[in-house]
């Protein structure tokens, strides 16, 4: 009976609600990292795609944010689609994004005055859609600039990812201001993996994930991305082949 | 912003540009050279080349005269439509260079309105001798001077006997003033009644009381003097090329609230755009060019990577560039052009393909217009052993197939174009340092690979015949791994300097 007398409104309702259910779904699209111990704690298993992500660099990474860049590049060397990377100088290495998967083909690079040039450049990138994602490079990100850029990247479903790259590293405690980003990253060299021959081993990471909206903060080590920008757990030295780099002493002409 | 104009003075126009047309079969530069023109039924020498001028002629000569004195002179029928012509199309070839407002400038000459355009040079003196360069690189000898003023450029161009003139903003009444009338762009009668009363330079006409001198010479010594000192505005109508597309609009009320501007702009732009269309032609560049009440012409410039017609982006990034217009007290006119424009070829859609690319040429216009052209690019290989070389600029819109950096050797995410240098405590000639010190700080080496020996690019310059450098990825005790290099092979003074540099970060 009351069935019969369900008011138009509700049913509006119903549709609203249906309609915020989905474009939530939406959002959470994820990419995984494809290691079980990140995943498992992301909400939805992996990085939200369509979402503003953060990355710091640890003590000096804070400066040149090299580390951070990785990361940033083997993330989206996972993901299909042309990159837009927005930067204030002209100190990314090409060659370098190529050895973690992003070759010169998927990239465009924007290079804005200022960091606001750069803010503005990555929301542009992320109102066009077939991207996939925006990396901008800022030392301020202010509330109401993470806000915007993750309402564009909600809106049009691409990864924006902020890098956060300051002159001084006493800046860096900018950091502990909050943004509006689903997620913020740390991520901070460590020794490598050690060798069976005197060389340097594949680059270690200390990941940390120290704010992720509807999840748990947590923080492991890791073995940096590799040429198709996958990361991986470090595994026990007697599990390592033997030589599974070639140790020192090349010359190459 | 204080307007800043360029003129450019061609001393030798007709005859460079008769050597220009002759092209291999052109006769030594030492070769006197005259145009003939005629000077009432008399054959007299319109112009000459230098050659010619230290033989000892000048303009105004009888030909028959001149041969005498000259054997071998060369003679040629001065070809006033032609150069007229020629100089329209040196003209339109300066606008694609160097500003948007371009004109010839009397019968050998360009002016070029400069406001805003020096710093993407360098500066107004570099700009100066960029062009100055580039006109003498086909054939073309000028003069270039910069002033605040079209009248002060062309005077300090011609008379100031120096091939670069930059008149710092300001002084350009100051630097002029020692100059004869005849600069004033006055016609020669003019100037000879202001020589009989006795006026030699500007500056003692400027100091003379204005109202004897219109009432003995007529307004227009006043009005050129006027025009030099920047104290009438004096607008420079900038070259069109005749096939050029354009649409106008002129209002009866001038305009000048930037909502209205735009919405202008954009009917502009959508009638500009049923033209095209009507050509089978889509816009690579658009000109806006805004006439205002006081006799200035402001202008907005968009580039496009690929042409286009499609109405509302156009519009959209031209009332971006809105800003950039200063209405002044209201625009009576504007003229949308698009220079350039090419057929407009659709590529079929490959909708159900599943590596459909993804157009951003829309993207890249949008970027491009706001950064500048040249801060939208991709990185591309370039073939070089050296990394510094190994990567080239390349337009955003052709995404290079492939690349060949090396894939085995380790190359730092962050790379310092101009490497640092770094204290370092090394061993062996063989072996990274043990320790270095890079901007103040120091850091003790936990392990390293290397080296990877690069040669020097003896094709390049004679000086890298003998260098080499050894580049290390080394790491630190906190994990930071770093590219350092040695300038040289460690053994061998003639390889290099044996220093140690910083090349980049690892990440």
């Amino acid at each position: 009976m009351s069935l019969a007398r369900t008011p138009a409104a509700l049913d509006a309702l119903r549709r609203q609600v249906r309609l915020i259910e989905t474009a939530d779904a939406a959002a959470r699209t994820v990419l995984p990292f494809g290691v079980p111990q990140i995943d498992e704690r992301l909400p939805g298993g992996g990085l939200a795609i369509g979402a503003l992500h953060e990355v710091a660099g640890g003590a000096d990474g804070a400066l040149h944010a090299a580390t951070p860049a990785r990361f940033a590049a083997g993330i989206l060397a996972r993901a299909p689609g042309p990159v837009l990377w927005c930067l204030r100088q002209r100190d990314l290495f090409a060659p370098a994004l190529a050895q973690v998967g992003l070759p010169p083909a998927r990239v465009i690079f924007a290079e804005a005055g200022d960091e606001a040039g750069v803010l503005a450049c990555m929301e542009e990138g992320l109102r066009w859609p077939g991207l996939a994602g925006v990396v901008g490079e800022v030392g301020k990100l202010s509330m109401t600039a993470s806000r915007r850029l993750q309402l564009a990247a909600e809106k049009s479903g691409q990864m924006a990812i902020a890098i956060r790259r300051w002159r001084r590293v006493a800046d860096a405690a900018d950091l502990g201001q909050p943004t509006a980003a689903a997620t913020r990253w740390r991520v901070s060299a460590l020794p490598s993996s050690p060798l069976p021959t005197a060389g340097v081993g594949r680059p270690r990471w200390f990941l940390e994930l120290f704010r992720c909206r509807a999840g748990e903060a947590f923080d492991l080590e890791i073995e940096a991305c590799d040429a198709k920008g996958h990361l991986r757990l470090p595994a026990p030295l007697a599990d390592r082949p033997a030589a599974s780099r070639p140790g020192q002493g090349r010359a190459a002409a | 912003m204080t307007p800043r104009v360029i003129s450019v003075f061609l001393p030798r126009w007709p005859t460079d540009r008769l050597r220009r047309g002759q092209g291999k079969a052109a006769p030594p530069p030492e070769t006197p050279v005259v145009m003939v023109g005629r000077v009432g039924r008399r054959r007299a020498i319109a112009h000459l080349n230098f050659a010619a001028a230290q033989a000892g002629l000048r303009i105004g000569q009888a030909v028959a005269h001149a041969t005498a004195l000259v054997p071998g002179l060369l003679l040629h029928d001065l070809d006033v439509d032609g150069d007229q012509a020629a100089l329209h199309r040196l003209a339109l070839w300066a606008q694609k260079l160097y500003s948007p407002t371009v004109a010839p400038d009397g019968a050998d000459g360009l002016v070029i309105d400069a406001t805003g355009c020096a710093h993407l040079f360098g500066g107004e003196e570099k700009m100066a001798i960029a062009i100055r360069e580039r006109l003498s690189k086909v054939g073309l000898t000028a003069t270039v001077a910069i002033a605040d003023s079209w009248g002060g450029a062309h005077a300090l161009a011609r008379f100031s006997r120096r091939a670069i003139f930059v008149a710092t903003p300001g002084t350009t009444g100051r630097e002029i003033s020692l100059l004869p009338a005849a600069a004033l762009r006055l016609p020669a009668d003019l100037v000879e009644g202001l020589g009989r009363l006795g006026f030699d330079t500007i500056g003692e006409l400027e100091a003379t009381p204005k109202g004897p001198l219109v009432h003995r010479l007529g307004a227009e010594p006043v009005l050129r003097l006027d025009q030099a000192f920047g104290r009438k505005a004096e607008p420079i109508e900038p070259v069109m090329a005749a096939e050029t597309l354009h649409v106008r609009k002129i209002f009866a009320e001038p305009i000048g609230a930037p909502e209205t501007m735009a919405r202008y702009l954009t009917q502009l732009t959508q009638a500009l755009c049923a033209v095209l269309e009507e050509a089978g032609l889509g816009a690579k560049r658009l000109d806006a060019w805004f006439h205002r009440v006081d006799n200035r012409i402001e202008m907005a410039r968009i580039g496009l990577a690929s042409p286009s017609r499609n109405a509302k982006r156009l519009a959209k990034l031209l009332c971006e560039k809105l800003e950039t217009v200063d209405p002044g007290f209201g625009v009576e006119k504007i003229v949308l052009a698009a220079p350039g424009a090419e057929r407009l070829v659709y590529k079929q859609a490959k909708a159900l393909e599943a590596d459909q690319a993804v157009d951003l040429s829309g993207l890249i216009d949008t970027l491009s217009n706001r950064l500048g052209p040249e801060h939208v690019y991709r990185l591309a290989s370039a073939e070089s052993d050296l990394p510094e070389r190994s990567v080239r600029l390349a337009p955003p819109l052709d995404a290079p197939e492939s690349f060949s950096w090396p894939a085995d050797w380790p190359r730092p995410t962050r790379f310092f174009p101009r490497p640092e240098p770094i204290d370092t405590v090394a061993l062996l000639p063989d072996a990274p340092p043990a320790a270095f010190t890079w901007r103040g700080t120091r850091h003790r080496v936990r392990c390293a690979d290397g080296p990877e020996r690069v040669f020097g690019e003896w094709w390049k310059a004679d000086a890298e015949l003998a260098r080499s450098r050894d580049y290390f990825q080394v790491e630190d005790d906190s994990g930071e791994r770093f590219w350092i290099f040695r300038d040289g092979d460690g053994e061998d003074a003639q390889t290099g300097t044996q220093r140690w540099f910083m090349a980049g970060v690892f990440g």
